[in-house]
């Protein structure tokens, strides 16, 4: 699967290239900050009409590694829908296709900033849950070890800005899973604070790939030689 | 004929001045619909262009606004202004001028609207702001005559297609409304006179005397120029001798980046300190006014400047103009050569100054052109769609209308003349329901059909539209400051850049280097550091391409047996390259392949212009992907495609097969990074996304995601939508241009002469120093990025 395995509290766990988090012992998968709806949320406020399909793109990724892993328990891990009336809004085809992904899953979401109230589609919601070493959460708190979502990491590699995940030995910060979502360098202080020294981004793509956490702002190399005679 | 107010003709007679035949010949067909008048720099067009006005204002006209003038430059309205000020007072009439642009204040707005001047001096997007607000109708009612100044200008950009609907709108509201252009020599002047007119009116062209020819020639250096690169530095002891021998010299660089190298070795050259100044688009405003202030004083004997000089601003004292860089456009450097000697029918006097000897040639076949009397120019398309989305926009913003009386309109405007209904249709559904396959915003529209007429939804959307108006795409600044209470602002920087620096490290602005200590409220903070080498510079600004006309006159230049006309070091190095690997010729497509520091190369010498050897670059990396040739990515530049990646190619030629790059298109124009770039331009202009403004950005989150989401998102889901569509166009046209392709190899029916080099050929050098560079998402690029992260991880002691 293209995926990077590790432990945490002796737990193992896989961080997919796609974002989701694969706990193969639980047969679990976590994805965090869906924002469902997003473009509708956008238009109802007077934004701009942007391409309505971003819900559908983000569905498809989702069956496709519940499909991958067989994962038979699923957490959501907040901001899940863009905001509640993006959850009520979401259209018929779209709802049924998130129903038919819960139907004979154990479901848990999350609450988030976003979604902080329980959303009308079943499974069981939580502000947070503990799962043998671990506890899942919106945002990161306590280092007990936990995993979280929220601040939707990213990395720049080889010039190219990649969501990752953040690992360290008691934490773990999922990238936002939805297909409109912006991000936050990790070089920023906010997530510079929560990661202890030795962190890794393990950037998504077409492969997990782990590196250390860019703590700094990237330089630039030159971009080429002189000539000469 | 209309006659000028008496008091008026006493002051011109007073001052011992006589109008000229073209001045006199727009105040007799002051009554035409729409003229155009051509008339080369320093020929008092911008008189000519008012002379109408002030013969109807006369000496104590009616209060209303009477004349809009329209500039490219905000620095212009000012300086038309002043200069409109002599005349005025001094023939005693009582004609109030003002000028509104972005830099005008609130207060100042609002008070123009209440109470508007006999002359307004805007630019075109304050005339769409103007025309966004609901008093517009009452504002513009009684408008008599509108002025397009530089408009051979404004038509090369989507600025110009932005202005002619405004004129549309305006002629609406003020049927009575006369045209007048104003433009330097062009290659086409009917085609910028159709541009020019309400369709289908006439538009009369006025062509002064273009006067003597120039006196033009190639600076002589003792140093050779170099192999590549350089900005022209080698030739400044060359030049600081002739700013020394002249009263006022222009220096004029391509880019900012190059005119702020340019002026800090300049000035450690500069030992008898003659005064000399500096001016370009990423200086702050203050600056700017102080380098214009100090230049129309007198005080300055040189300045250093981009292409934020080529217009308008009338120097009176420069007798010499330096043209450092290869000049890419006969037609530009024409005007260029221009601003020298801004008396009418005195030669103007100009220097080029290759940057390096590359350049030498090309500025050789410039000065032939020059000389010849033959200008560049490529036909303009039809007025692009995205910026008659945001016309959609404005229009709704000002009140409800019907479409059918829009599209009326738009299509009076003469780049949208055969606009048909079907495309302008759905130019209206996009902006009022997003125009998407699934339709999914019945609720939310943006605008709602309420008794036959078109209103936005939400009224607050006005201050939303009003926002994003214009069609210059800046690419995103960080204000420059010093350090301190108070401290003095500089200008700006590309965000990109900003994000590379860290406390400590050293770049030039302004001139001076500078020590970068840190980011305050998106504010770059610096203090002065004398002394120390700069990094980098700071800007890549606008990137011209080199027309067709030069770059055949280039290769019809190789194909001599020895280069008398050039210098002996570009005709020497010219002989190295025939003798290591060959010239490129007409026919022939030349294509060398060697190795350079640890990657394979491949430089294929197209000569078809920047556009289409980037598309080039585009298509065959893309083939040689297929066929595992691992390209790691690639630049062009007007001649040559240089490509670089893990594997040799040892026989180009399959990859050239036309029917296979012409397939290869289709699929090709989905991914890339050009149309990316292109569909973010177009959706800001469209309104599909928001221009990102400072206060969103202060979280240190990105509040927006990328547009290539958007795009992606689209390609896969609506393949067939409204901004899709837009892009390919745009991307057809300018970015893309396939046809010079077809046309180039067409030309050269097969003959590829593949020379395989063991290093770096002479021609092949000054391509390791464009910018530009396009990476390739292929198998090589995951190759490198997993290496990359490897390594990071082995670096840490994690591997």
């Amino acid at each position: 699967m293209n995926g990077y395995g590790f432990t945490l509290s002796g737990a193992a766990l896989v961080a997919l290239p796609s974002g989701a988090l694969f706990w193969p012992e639980q047969a679990l998968l976590c994805v965090s900050d869906l924002h469902l709806g997003k473009a509708e949320r956008i238009a109802r406020r007077g934004g701009a009409l942007l391409p309505p399909y971003e819900t559908r793109a983000t569905l498809e990724r989702l069956d496709a590694d519940l499909e991958a892993t067989r994962a038979v328990r699923v957490i959501c891990l907040g901001d899940s829908f863009d905001d509640l009336t993006a959850a009520e809004a979401l259209p018929e085809d779209e709802r049924l296709w998130l129903l038919r992904l819960m139907a004979g899953r154990d479901w848990t979401w999350i609450l988030g900033n976003h979604d902080p109230a329980p959303v009308d589609y079943g499974g069981s919601h939580r502000h947070e849950l503990a799962l043998g070493p671990l506890s899942f959460r919106h945002i990161a708190e306590r280092p007990e070890p936990e995993i979280s979502g929220h601040y939707h990491p990213k990395a720049r590699l080889a010039g190219k800005a990649h969501p990752c995940f953040l690992l360290d030995a008691a934490r773990l910060i999922l990238p936002a899973y939805g297909a409109y979502t912006g991000g936050m360098f990790c070089h920023e202080p906010a997530l510079c604070a929560l990661m202890s020294p030795g962190a890794l981004a393990i950037l998504t793509g077409k492969r997990a790939l782990p590196m250390p956490m860019p703590r700094v702002q990237p330089q630039v190399r030159p971009r080429f030689t002189g000539f000469g005679r | 004929m209309l006659a000028l107010p008496p008091s008026l003709s006493d002051w011109f007679s007073a001052k011992g001045w006589a109008l000229h035949p073209h001045q006199l010949a727009m105040l007799e067909r002051a009554s035409e619909p729409a003229s155009l008048l051509i008339a080369p720099t320093g020929g008092g067009k911008t008189l000519a262009g008012f002379l109408p006005t002030l013969a109807e204002l006369g000496a104590k006209p009616a209060s209303g606004l009477h004349t809009l003038y329209i500039s490219p430059l905000k620095a212009l309205t000012a300086d038309i202004r002043r200069n409109l000020r002599a005349p005025l007072e001094g023939a005693g009439l009582a004609i109030r001028v003002e000028d509104r642009t972005g830099d005008t204040s609130y207060t100042q707005r609002r008070r123009q609207r209440a109470d508007p001047p006999h002359i307004l001096l805007t630019t075109p997007e304050s005339l769409a702001l103007l025309l966004s607000y609901e008093d517009a109708p009452r504002l513009f009612a009684g408008l008599q005559r509108v002025i397009v100044d530089e408009i051979h200008a404004l038509a090369e950009s989507k600025r110009g297609d932005q202005l002619m609907l405004g004129l549309a709108r305006l002629q609406r509201l003020a049927p009575g409304l006369r045209r007048v252009g104003l433009s330097a020599t062009v290659e086409d002047p009917p085609a910028l006179a159709r541009f020019l007119a309400r369709h289908p009116d006439p538009c009369a062209i006025l062509e002064a005397d273009p006067g003597p020819d120039p006196d033009i020639s190639m600076l002589e250096t003792e140093a050779p120029p170099p192999w590549a690169g350089n900005g022209g530095r080698y030739a400044i002891p060359a030049i600081l001798e002739e700013v020394r021998r002249h009263k006022t010299t222009l220096i004029f660089h391509n880019t900012r980046a190059q005119a702020e190298i340019f002026f800090h070795e300049l000035w450690l050259q500069n030992l008898e300190d003659l005064p000399i100044g500096i001016h370009h688009g990423s200086l702050s405003r203050e600056q700017r006014e102080r380098v214009e202030a100090a230049m129309v004083a007198g005080q300055l004997r040189a300045i250093v400047c981009t292409g934020s000089l080529d217009l308008g601003i009338d120097w009176g004292d420069v007798d010499l103009v330096i043209q450092v860089g290869a000049p890419k456009n006969v037609k530009r450097l024409v005007q260029r050569i221009g601003r020298a000697n801004h008396r009418y029918n005195a030669p103007s006097k100009a220097l080029l100054v290759p940057a390096n000897r590359f350049e030498v040639v090309e500025c050789v076949a410039a000065l032939e052109a020059v000389l010849a009397h033959t200008l560049d120019g490529e036909p303009r398309g039809p007025g692009p769609r995205d910026v008659l989305c945001q016309h959609i926009l404005i229009a709704a913003a000002s009140a409800p209308f019907e479409a059918d009386d829009l599209y009326a309109e738009v299509t009076t405007a003469g780049p949208y003349a055969a606009l048909n209904r079907a495309a302008f249709d759905d130019c209206l559904d996009f902006v009022a329901t997003g125009g998407y396959a699934l339709r999914a915003y019945d609720r939310w529209q943006r605008l709602m059909l309420r008794n036959g007429k078109w209103q936005l939804r939400d009224p607050r959307a006005t201050q939303v539209i009003r926002m994003n108006i214009g069609t210059i795409i800046d690419t995103e600044t960080l204000k420059v400051r010093m350090k301190g209470r108070g401290g003095m602002p500089l200008g700006e920087i590309e965000e990109g850049f900003a994000a590379t620096l860290t406390q400590g490290d050293t770049f030039l602005m302004g001139g001076q280097v500078v020590r970068y200590e840190g980011l305050h409220e998106l504010t770059v903070e610096v203090s002065r550091n004398p002394g120390r080498e700069p990094r980098i510079a700071t800007f890549m600004g606008t990137k011209f391409a080199t027309s067709t006309l030069l770059t055949q006159r280039i290769l019809t230049i190789f194909q001599q047996e020895r280069w008398p006309q050039l210098p002996r070091h570009t005709a020497e190095w010219l002989a190295l390259q025939r003798e290591v690997s060959r010239l490129p010729e007409p026919d022939r497509l030349l294509v060398e392949s060697f190795p350079h520091d640890g990657r394979e190369h491949l430089c294929i010498y197209g000569f078809a212009g920047r556009n289409a050897q980037q598309t080039l670059g585009l298509l065959l990396t893309k083939r040689m992907e297929e066929a595992q040739l691992a390209p790691l990515g690639f630049v062009a530049t007007d001649y040559a495609t240089l490509i670089w990646g893990l594997e040799a190619v040892t026989d180009p030629a399959p990859l050239f097969d036309l029917e296979a790059l012409r397939d290869g298109l289709e699929t090709w124009l989905a991914g890339n990074a050009v149309m990316k770039r292109t569909f973010r331009n177009a959706a800001i202009i469209s309104g599909l996304i928001e221009r990102t403004h400072m206060g969103r950005r202060k979280s240190g989150r990105q509040a927006t995601f990328s547009s290539d989401i958007l795009y992606d998102t689209l390609l896969r889901h609506d393949p067939g939508h409204l901004m899709l569509q837009i892009t390919r166009e745009e991307a057809e046209r300018g970015l893309v241009d396939f046809g010079r392709i077809e046309e180039m190899l067409g030309r050269i029916d097969g003959r590829i002469d593949t020379i395989r080099l063991n290093r770096v050929t002479p021609l092949a050098a000054p391509l390791f120093l464009e910018m530009g560079r396009v990476p390739v998402e292929g198998v090589a690029r995951e190759r490198v990025v997993a290496e990359a992260a490897e390594a990071l991880m082995a670096a840490a002691g994690l591997g």
